[in-house]
């Protein structure tokens, strides 16, 4: 009884993460934004610093009529947020918070090919949705979406394995507990490249091309409206946490921090993922979008040499100097 | 291919599980037969629908529910490598592929094949020969689901770069091989179609000189045709004057 409460508690507390974390990274992009762009919108709803904004949105989609557009593939059309959205929530369990098996949702062995593998399903859900909605535009958000994985994928996976090398295992606690602080500038390139690549997967800006507003309306997500476009949304920032966890955990270092890694561990992690999404948000507001050519360039002739010469060092460094 | 594998998977443990002790299945196996009639059952619809995308679409079912048998089995490595190689790549370049070239929404009449009967044989031989064949081979192999994973990472890789070393190198030399092959294939036809220029065309925007530019080229068009207005077929002059 006590493992099955114990179980229970670990998923109601992945599930409150998953339902609140992507609603702060979205109240931030809100006042960031505002603040960098000089916007007024985002300060105005409720008062003081337009703290309503995001309640405002949020009452705004679930006011929405849901539209399934005649001509589209019903079934797969109101499938698809669901596929987009489902895989974060199951990789927000495999990401450590904290040192000890307290501290994440779900210990697994092959944990870095559990995330990497169910993050590549969200983009299955930018398919259906591209091909379903029964508009060109869709679904050539949806071919970028899917060109753009395909691109993407190869690096995040190379500077992982580089991660995996350097700690002689592949799961998220393990790499963890292998850490020191001097990975930091050892894995720093495959830390860019992965969290390069892991914004183009997610498709924010400056990677943005499969929703380009000013060519494509709004890409694979444009006949959606209400609810389900506010979980594709929702996928979204889900992603950013997702992302950001990611990369604090095995690049930066996770619950490791200069002091305090005992008991205040989770706020090592905390405050590195937040910092992160700030980045993330900050980039999105500093750089136009790249061109999909641009896009496909950047990935194979900068971030695959630049992973594989990460796993080259790796290697060599682990050869000569670690054993 | 994808039924007839599905169908071993599906039957195999059938056999297991009457030897193993009929009347008291434990929930592992239960639960690994269900999952296999689900996957056997995405696989039917997978090769029998006449909707493209919806075809591609149960083959992530079936994709997916080979892994979920992986990790009943306690392979987690294999499944985890499965969705990611499988459900996560090789399904996107399906459907990215079929939405580049045909993927209509409904059915497509043409999508069925001439010769079900003969493909329907070939498959269910194909099925017969791989379950008699992993019937035959596993017959006294059994994994213990209870004790520690037997596919663990570690487990795997052990076996992997010492009993099975030589094949594994084998198989990255034929990958290598066909990624060579595959850029040869691509610089060449890329030499052979040597593309013009794709922005030849002057740029007349809709800056406040448009009238200007226009009566520019008719009157360079004039002073060297010398015979009135202007070329009609003139693509630029055509722009302009929109």
């Amino acid at each position: 009884m006590n493992d099955a409460l114990d179980v229970a508690l670990r998923l109601l507390i992945v599930f409150v993460v998953f339902l609140t974390f992507p609603l702060i990274v979205g109240q931030t992009e809100h006042k960031v934004m505002a603040h960098m762009q000089g916007r007024l919108g985002p300060m105005y709803a409720g008062g003081f610093h337009g703290w309503a904004q995001l309640v405002a949105d949020g009452v705004k989609f679930a006011q929405k009529e849901d539209i399934v557009p005649a001509g589209a593939d019903r079934r797969i059309f109101q499938l698809a947020p669901a596929v987009a959205l489902l895989p974060y929530l199951l990789v927000l369990l495999a990401i450590p918070i904290g040192p000890g098996e307290g501290a994440v949702g779900q210990v697994l062995d092959a944990g870095i090919f559990f995330v990497l593998a169910v993050m590549g399903v969200g983009v299955l859900g930018s398919l259906m949705a591209g091909w379903a909605s029964a508009n060109k535009f869709s679904l050539l958000g949806g071919l970028r979406t899917a060109a753009q994985l395909l691109a993407y994928e190869l690096p995040m996976l190379l500077t992982a394995a580089s991660v995996a090398m350097a700690a002689g295992t592949v799961s998220l606690p393990g790499i963890l507990d292998a850490f020191h602080w001097w990975w930091l500038p050892w894995q720093i390139v495959g830390a860019i490249v992965f969290f390069v690549a892991g914004l183009a997967e997610l498709q924010r800006p400056p990677f943005d091309m499969p929703v380009a507003d000013s060519e494509i309306i709004f890409g694979a997500y444009t006949e959606y409206t209400g609810l389900r476009f506010a979980l594709f949304l929702l996928a979204e920032y889900a992603g950013i946490v997702v992302l950001c966890g990611l990369t604090t955990v095995l690049f930066l270092g996770g619950w490791h921090g200069p002091w305090g890694a005992d008991g205040l561990g989770w706020v090592w992690t905390l405050l590195k993922t937040a910092l992160l999404a700030f980045v993330v948000i900050w980039l999105r507001v500093t750089y136009p979008r790249l061109r999909e050519d641009q896009l496909q360039k950047l990935s194979w002739t900068l971030l695959v040499p630049l992973s594989l010469a990460q796993i080259a060092l790796t290697g060599i460094v682990k050869v000569v100097f670690l054993q | 291919m994808t039924l007839a594998a599905t169908a071993a998977t599906a039957t195999a443990p059938l056999a297991a599980a009457h030897t193993h002790g009929f009347l008291s299945p434990t929930g592992v196996e239960i639960s690994f037969l269900l999952v296999g009639l689900v996957t056997f059952g995405a696989a039917l619809v997978t090769v029998a629908t006449k909707q493209l995308v919806h075809a591609a679409l149960w083959l992530v079912v079936a994709l997916g529910g080979i892994a979920v048998e992986y990790l009943l089995l306690t392979a987690e490595f294999i499944a985890w490598v499965q969705v990611l190689i499988y459900v996560g790549s090789v399904v996107v370049l399906l459907l990215f592929g079929l939405m580049l070239t045909k993927a209509p929404i409904g059915r497509s009449p043409d999508a069925d094949s001439g010769n079900r009967w003969a493909a329907l044989t070939v498959a269910v031989a194909a099925a017969a020969a791989l379950v008699w064949v992993v019937v035959d081979a596993f017959r006294a192999t059994w994994t213990d689901l209870d004790g520690p994973a037997a596919g663990s990472t570690a487990v795997t890789g052990a076996s992997l770069f010492q009993n099975w070393v030589l094949p594994f190198e084998a198989l990255s030399v034929l990958l290598l091989a066909a990624l060579v092959g595959a850029i040869v294939l691509s610089r060449k036809s890329k030499a052979e179609s040597s593309s013009p220029p794709v922005n030849s065309r002057p740029a007349t925007g809709s800056s406040p000189s448009v009238p200007d530019s226009r009566n520019h080229t008719i009157g360079r068009k004039g002073a060297v045709e010398g015979n009135g207005p202007a070329a009609p077929n003139n693509p630029t002059e055509q722009e302009g004057a929109r």
